[in-house]
């Protein structure tokens, strides 16, 4: 179940959108982002779908790749789509005793299973064609004016390049925990859900405290290579902007007033 | 001037309770002595908690020292003001290859020392290649380290630090987490940059096979610096090692035994050549 979280690992290829510049896929994310909570309708439906599947294309990430990072969210999908199934006020399609389905409730769950699946769909999309430095070096620059409001941007993007670069480590730590513990009797796939999560304490114990003293070693690694913030650093790849990138501007932003403009006018 | 030089270096773990008094001290470094010439290669000896870490810790002024003074490059290490230089200078490499790579691409982690000391870009790719190339890994520049052997992550630690261009790198046990063929490539890489770059190499560790390569070799014992010399006059003296819980390498401990026995060999022998050239010359 852990080796099936895709979310921040890149996914190594030559495509179009692989050699945009991060910022412009940060803005084309968060413009994804925007877009799918503003739709409405099947014809805004259409628009999200032809979006992601377009940029799944030219990434050249493999689907069945890309999917697999639906299982982490599985859960949460579940519960969204139930809650909406069941509370949402209006005609009722199905009643049994005192649960009743209503249209309302169907197509708001349904909408809002699209929502969540195409989230996670567009922003792993993000990190899977994206280094996580990359990443940072965007997230950089284009925060760059919150330093003034004393936010510290290099030290945020610094810290979630490093959560992204070990998160394959932590869950090779996990499996090992668990193979250990289940190689002296204990249980993590049976019983009840509480049982289960009781049975995570004596992983997650251990994976902490491993946690730890790896950012203890890395700390003391980084120090040992003269890092001392952000200030007076230099960059290996600076970030430009190239042609493309003024073409992925404009394409997004057409998509975005696309989108606006379908929900206003249906 | 030596490169490094260290006088009565010490060096103390305090530790404190709640209310901040001393509930005891532990001297990880008494009264240390070390000289490095430029270009030497030294390895430091000795048993789990002989402070052989901390001093490595000391040369790249990751600790400040308790007592005596410490010089690494003609600077004085207790000055802040020389702690990026030296730093700079006197590269490091742990023990441990996953904890110390920052990057998720090869060629990324190894230009994050020059992007800390504010090499300008073009300068970065070529130091990047150079150091790659250096310890043999050019062609994974573009590879994840998550999908290389241990010995490889330790090349790429090894270049990421050859990247700072330093004179001297100290490395932390660098072999410890490896299978033996790891273990002899990134030996086999830092001797050739020792051998050819003219780097100096201060190699921590408790592996006795390691040691032979090196041209001088310090080996400590509870903090204190209990024996120094060449490999091979160190090796000859195998009681007062084992008394230091230290093993000799087998060939050594072979020679060793078969001279009790009463055949007419030299002492200190280090290599299976050695011995080979020795027992022939016997018949």
């Amino acid at each position: 179940m852990l080796r099936d979280i895709t979310i921040g690992q890149y996914y190594p290829a030559d495509s179009v959108i692989h050699r945009l510049d991060p910022r412009t896929k940060l803005m084309a994310a968060l413009i994804y982002i925007l877009s799918l909570f503003i739709f409405r309708g099947w014809a805004g439906f259409a628009a999200v779908t032809l979006g992601l599947i377009l940029m799944i294309a030219l990434s050249r990430v493999p689907f069945g790749y890309m999917v697999r990072g639906l299982k982490a969210i599985v859960v949460i999908l579940v519960i969204t789509i139930l809650f909406n199934l069941f509370l949402t006020p209006g005609e009722s399609l199905v009643e049994i005793w005192k649960v009743k389905i209503t249209w309302e409730g169907l197509k708001s769950a349904g909408f809002m299973a699209v929502r969540l699946t195409y989230l996670i769909l567009g922003s792993s999309l993000l990190t899977l064609t994206t280094t996580p430095n990359q990443l940072t070096d965007g997230m950089e620059k284009a925060f760059k004016p919150f330093n003034k409001l004393h936010i510290p941007v290099h030290e945020i993007s610094m810290m979630m390049s490093i959560a992204l670069r070990f998160i394959p480590i932590l869950i090779e730590e996990t499996d090992k925990i668990m193979k250990a513990q289940l190689a002296r009797g204990a249980e993590f796939e049976s019983g009840s859900l509480i049982k289960k999560a009781k049975s995570m304490v004596p992983l997650l114990v251990p994976l902490f405290v491993s946690a730890f003293r790896r950012a203890n070693d890395l700390a003391m690694a980084m120090e040992a290579r003269c890092y001392h913030g952000g200030e007076g650093r230099t960059k290996m790849k600076p970030l430009k902007y190239k042609r493309s990138d003024g073409a992925a501007y404009l394409l997004s932003a057409g998509y975005f007033a696309g989108v606006i403009a379908l929900r206003i006018l249906l | 001037m030596n490169f490094i030089e260290a006088r009565k270096l010490v060096h103390e773990y305090i530790r404190r309770d709640e209310e901040g008094n001393v509930e005891s001290i532990l001297t990880a470094l008494d009264q240390v002595d070390l000289d490095v010439k430029q270009g030497e290669f030294v390895a430091v000896l000795g048993h789990n908690g002989s402070g052989k870490s901390t001093l490595a810790k000391h040369l790249n002024v990751l600790l400040a020292a308790s007592g005596g003074t410490l010089w690494v490059d003609g600077k004085n290490a207790e000055d802040e003001d020389n702690i990026w230089a030296i730093r700079q200078n006197a590269g490091m490499v742990f023990q441990n290859p996953d904890n110390q790579i920052i990057a998720s691409v090869v060629e990324e982690d190894v230009a994050f020392g020059p992007e800390n000391i504010g090499v300008p870009t073009a300068q970065i790719w070529k130091r990047v290649e150079r150091s790659l190339k250096s310890v043999g890994m050019i062609q994974y520049r573009e590879h994840s380290p998550n999908k290389l052997s241990g010995g490889q992550k330790q090349r790429i630690a090894i270049a990421g630090v050859m990247a700072m261009e330093p004179k001297c790198i100290v490395l932390d046990e660098p072999t410890a987490m490896l299978d033996p063929n790891g273990r002899r490539e990134v030996l086999d890489a830092v001797e050739q940059l020792n051998k050819e770059k003219g780097i100096t190499i201060i190699l921590i560790t408790h592996y006795m096979e390691e040691v032979v390569r090196a041209d001088r070799v310090y080996v400590m014992d509870n903090g204190k610096v209990v024996m120094q010399g060449d490999p091979r006059s160190i090796f000859s003296q195998v009681d007062t090692l084992k008394s230091y819980r230290l093993d000799v390498p087998q060939i050594t401990l072979l020679a060793y035994e078969l001279r009790k026995a009463g055949l007419n060999i030299p002492e200190g022998i280090l290599t299976r050549q050695e011995l080979v050239e020795a027992l022939c010359q016997l018949y």
